[in-house]
């Protein structure tokens, strides 16, 4: 928070393996900060692992943005991944167990809409993709 | 960040110290098959109690380890994976099947001896 009380986006650069590890521990440094348990912490820091991932296997640079929400009676962290990559050609698909284009388990995706509170997908060849997810404290 | 591979009689220890890039993750898979080759490992161990976080690639790699080990004729036991860890693999989908997990280092040794042990007598 800035002295205004606003939150404050944390971004970090998705270039290389390393910039994985550095924003799933970013994510679950700020989600200790406001309040999750280490449970849920966990749980944030997959899907970040995940969202990140796919940003360098996928589009090979891009970036994860965390932030603090608030509502009235909980706190939450919003996760947007974005890149202008190629875009997801077939979305649906994309969230289906098992499916993946770079012979891999097929989990990621889906797994992450498993695990998180909300979660929105956009993606087009033109403008990349973008993933939003939401995981609030109960 | 590399991973120490032990060798204890006839088994491998590899014991995860901190957070894994997926090169890392990739490179014990090469050095455990290797080692297990080399030695003539009938056991694999991997101590995962550090790593924060078991997500699609490293359950994938690890259940790629546990399949080339078993082609060697060893067997793979992963030991540790810590209760938060879990939640999140389970929420996910994620499965490691054909590989059998261990609380700790003790058990997985014991485990290893214990079949070895009826097998060498029968």
């Amino acid at each position: 928070m800035n002295p205004a009380g606003e939150a404050t986006d944390l971004s970090v650069a998705i270039q290389n393996e390393t910039d994985i590890v550095t924003a799933r521990m970013r994510g679950r440094a700020l989600a200790l900060q406001i309040g999750f348990s280490p449970a849920q912490a966990t749980l944030l820091a997959t899907a970040i692992s995940e969202l990140a991932r796919n940003i360098l296997l996928y589009a090979q640079r891009g970036e994860v943005v965390l932030s603090v929400l608030e509502n009235s009676h909980q706190a939450g962290v919003s996760v947007v991944a974005r890149d202008v990559g190629p875009g997801i050609a077939d979305l649906s698909r994309a969230l289906e167990d098992g499916y993946s284009t770079s012979g891999r388990l097929g989990l990621g995706l889906p797994g992450v809409r498993r695990l998180a509170d909300s979660f929105e997908i956009r993606s087009s060849p033109e403008g990349g993709t973008i993933v939003v997810v939401k995981m609030w404290c109960p | 960040m590399q991973v120490p591979i032990l060798k204890q009689g006839p088994y491998l220890i590899a014991t995860i110290q901190a957070a894994l890039t997926d090169s890392d993750i990739v490179q014990l898979r090469d050095a455990l098959v290797d080692q297990v080759v080399r030695h003539r490992a009938r056991g694999v161990i991997i101590d995962v109690t550090a790593l924060d976080v078991m997500d699609s690639f490293a359950t994938g790699t690890l259940r790629d380890i546990a399949q080339m080990v078993r082609l060697r004729g060893a067997e793979t036991v992963i030991v540790g994976i810590q209760p938060d860890v879990a939640l999140a693999m389970v929420q996910m989908g994620l499965v490691l099947e054909g590989v059998t997990t261990t609380l700790d280092l003790e058990e997985s040794l014991a485990y290893f001896q214990h079949k070895h042990n009826v097998l060498g007598r029968s």
